[in-house]
């Protein structure tokens, strides 16, 4: 009965051109149970992906490699993380009896909804990324989503990926049932000093718990320049490998999806099909997607706190282009843009910004002035202020710095402009 | 950003000390922001701004000129009581030579009389203003607009604790937007001599520039001599805090 009607609903949307969490809803409504009822049966279980920052790229990752090893993945789609994302992502996977035609889950959640998700399907395993200042309107305080993340890891089933490099995340080990399998990603100790741009350093405290010494089941990574890297398990390797995605922050999240997948696998785990799963996977949606924008390349990527605006500008900031920036602060982005003096914009300063853009338009640009970056124009309606970046840059590289509506609605244009895919038309596979 | 650059008159009217009050465990949510605010605008004005960060355990200057603290988590209140209550005499004493304060949130309440906790215990605070804070669940979370001796001031809040102003206690504003101390008298924050205690981040400085402006004068006269402003071209600042107002106030 709720299949049925949650598909009805769903056609519905569809036509309607509505938003992706409505079907779910709807069939939260009439069965509670229907998502454990779903997922029971999936012979290799159900992962969660969760932590603040790059849980949509790492789940792509992750599918990706599993996929490659011939496994059967069931994924919820980009940006529609929550529980009843879930529901209406699997309502056209799912068989006759109610579950889903599937070998495995590999569920992104956001760490409120991945304990509410836990509370109804215990996941067999879970991939904790990190911790950070996120939508403060949800989680009032680093500490409490540190808590809520080792709530989830207390809840899971079979075993752990925890972050070696974050205290948050790296201490959770004391508090897992026993039995469970735990494992680390992290950095390798040559690039340890990068990790403060990776990090928010204002609301850490010196922790007394030292982090544990690495094992040979313990993906490390280690980079070998920009671009390409390995990931170390003792005495073996995986790579090396370039991904497609640039940066420090993917390379990490790799490495997270490459420890989580070897846990899952096991013996079958083969690192050929790792580094040829890798290097195919695109940069999801907005993060740090390139657009061939009029012959010349326009990098969109998403910002929504502190630490992901950090990571984002020392990733992009050695290759300084035309730059716009674009706030919202609809519920979706953090109403608060309190968070904008808790980046530093430095890297942006030589070459100055073109364009400030959004509903905080003006906050961004007295920001900036607050770190001497001279911003040439500020247009707070967006489709107005792309479509002059679009043209006085028209004949050089471009690079688009949004929070999140203002990326859905920059990528609208964008798609009509340029006649791209549509949001959600790439996570079908 | 013409009175940005250096123009071989900076610092020349005059060396002014910021202590900045635990910045590590409380300046959450940018409050830094406001520090960094101040530090530019003296600069701008032709004075020459030294920051003293002040942590747990260090001295506090005694030629402090401008104080300003911010929010913090409940672990990042729990570790810089000890040191306020070891330096509430010396705060004490600022207050009394007229030292202008900036307290946002966490070290607002701080400043107050008592934090009552929810299950009912009596933390006592500074008593520099006298509010009472009531720990409840409900948050007060939202953007803010305030009627202020300094016009309109624009801001964030976020805070679970109900503050409450003694008899006499003047408010540092009355609520135009949003909820303020508690949701219900419509004040917002507190102001005795020249302290003032707010929920506001946002952070509070940069966008009000008036409010911003009238703790530097008060700081340089904390130097025996008189404030000379500097020319500062505020567009953008005006721009952002009116559109919000427009906004909040439709
Ligand atoms: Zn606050």
């Amino acid at each position: 009965m709720a299949v049925v009607a949650g598909k009805a609903a769903r056609v519905a949307a569809r036509l309607k051109g509505g938003g992706s969490a409505l079907p779910g809803l709807v069939v939260e409504r009439i069965d509670p149970r229907f998502l454990a009822h779903a997922l029971s049966d999936l012979p290799r279980g159900i992962v969660v992906v969760t932590g603040t920052n790059g849980k949509t790229t790492t789940t792509k990752m992750l599918v990706a490699i599993l996929r490659q090893h011939g496994l059967r993945v069931f994924s919820n789609p980009t940006g529609s993380n929550f529980t009843r994302g879930v529901i209406s992502s699997m309502l056209g996977q799912i068989r006759l009896g109610g579950q889903v035609d599937a070998d495995i889950a590999v569920l992104e959640l956001d760490e409120a909804h991945a304990l509410k998700f836990a509370a109804t399907v215990a996941p067999t395993h879970s991939l904790l990324l990190n911790v950070a200042r996120d939508q403060l309107d949800r989680f009032a305080e680093i500490d409490q989503t540190a808590e809520l993340l080792a709530r989830l890891a207390e809840q899971t089933t079979r075993g752990v990926v925890l972050n070696l490099d974050d205290s948050f995340i790296s201490r959770i080990r004391q508090q897992l049932a026993d039995g469970v399998d735990v494992c680390y990603f992290g950095v390798d100790p040559s690039v340890a000093g990068r990790l403060p741009e990776l990090q928010e350093a204002d609301v850490r405290f010196e922790d007394a718990a030292t982090a544990p010494e690495p094992t040979s089941d313990d993906g490390l990574l280690k980079p070998s320049d920009e671009r390409s890297f390995e990931v170390v398990f003792g005495d073996r390797s995986v790579g090396p490998l370039a991904l497609q995605q640039r940066g420090l922050a993917a390379m990490i999240n790799a490495t997270a999806a490459t420890s989580m997948a070897r846990m899952l696998l096991g013996e079958g785990f083969d690192e050929a099909s790792v580094v040829e799963a890798l290097r195919q996977v695109r940069p999801p949606f907005g993060r740090g997607e390139v657009i061939d924008a009029d012959g010349r390349p326009l990098e969109l990527v998403l910002v929504k706190n502190p630490a992901g605006f950090t990571v984002a500008l020392g990733t992009y900031g050695s290759t300084p282009v035309a730059s716009m920036i674009a706030i919202n602060d609809n519920y979706a982005d953090g109403r608060d843009v309190s968070w904008l003096y808790d980046v530093g914009f430095d890297s942006l300063r030589e070459r100055g910004v073109a364009m400030a853009s959004g509903v905080r338009a003006y906050d961004m640009a007295l920001r900036l002035r607050y770190d001497d970056v001279v911003v040439d124009e500020i247009e707070p309606d967006l489709g107005e202020a792309l479509s002059r970046f679009l043209t006085v840059y028209r004949d050089e590289p471009k690079r688009i710095f949004c929070t999140y509506t203002a990326m859905m609605r920059l990528r609208r244009d964008l798609a009509e402009r340029y006649d791209l895919p549509e949001f959600g038309a790439e996570t079908t596979a | 950003m013409d009175a940005s650059g250096d123009d071989g008159m900076s610092g020349a009217k005059g060396r002014i000390n910021l202590v900045h009050l635990y910045p590590r465990e409380m300046s959450i949510y940018g409050d830094l922001g406001n520090t960094r605010c101040l530090a530019s605008r003296l600069r701008w004005h032709g004075y020459e701004p030294v920051v003293h960060p002040h942590h747990p355990g260090s001295e506090l200057p005694d030629d402090a000129h401008l104080l300003v603290g911010g929010g913090g988590q409940d672990s990042g209140q729990a570790r810089v009581e000890d040191d306020l209550s070891r330096n509430a005499d010396r705060l004490r004493v600022l207050v009394d030579r007229g030292v202008p304060m900036l307290m946002i949130c966490g070290m607002y309440q701080l400043f107050g009389r008592a934090f009552i906790t929810v299950d009912g215990r009596r933390l006592p605070g500074l008593g520099i203003l006298d509010v009472t804070t009531q720990g409840n669940a409900k948050r007060m979370i939202g953007p803010v607009v305030l009627d202020t001796a300094y016009g309109d001031v624009v801001g964030y809040e976020n805070h679970s604790g109900s503050t409450v102003l003694a008899a006499g206690q003047d408010p540092f504003g009355n609520v135009k937007h949003g909820s303020g101390n508690n949701g219900t008298d419509r004040t917002e924050g507190a102001a005795t001599a020249n302290v003032i205690g707010s929920y506001l981040h946002g952070p509070i400085l940069p966008a009000n520039p008036a409010l911003a402006d009238a703790l530097i004068r008060m700081a340089v006269e904390q130097t025996g001599a008189s404030f000379e402003p500097g020319e500062i071209d505020d567009n953008v600042a005006d721009q952002a805090r009116t559109r919000q107002i427009r906004r909040l106030l439709r």
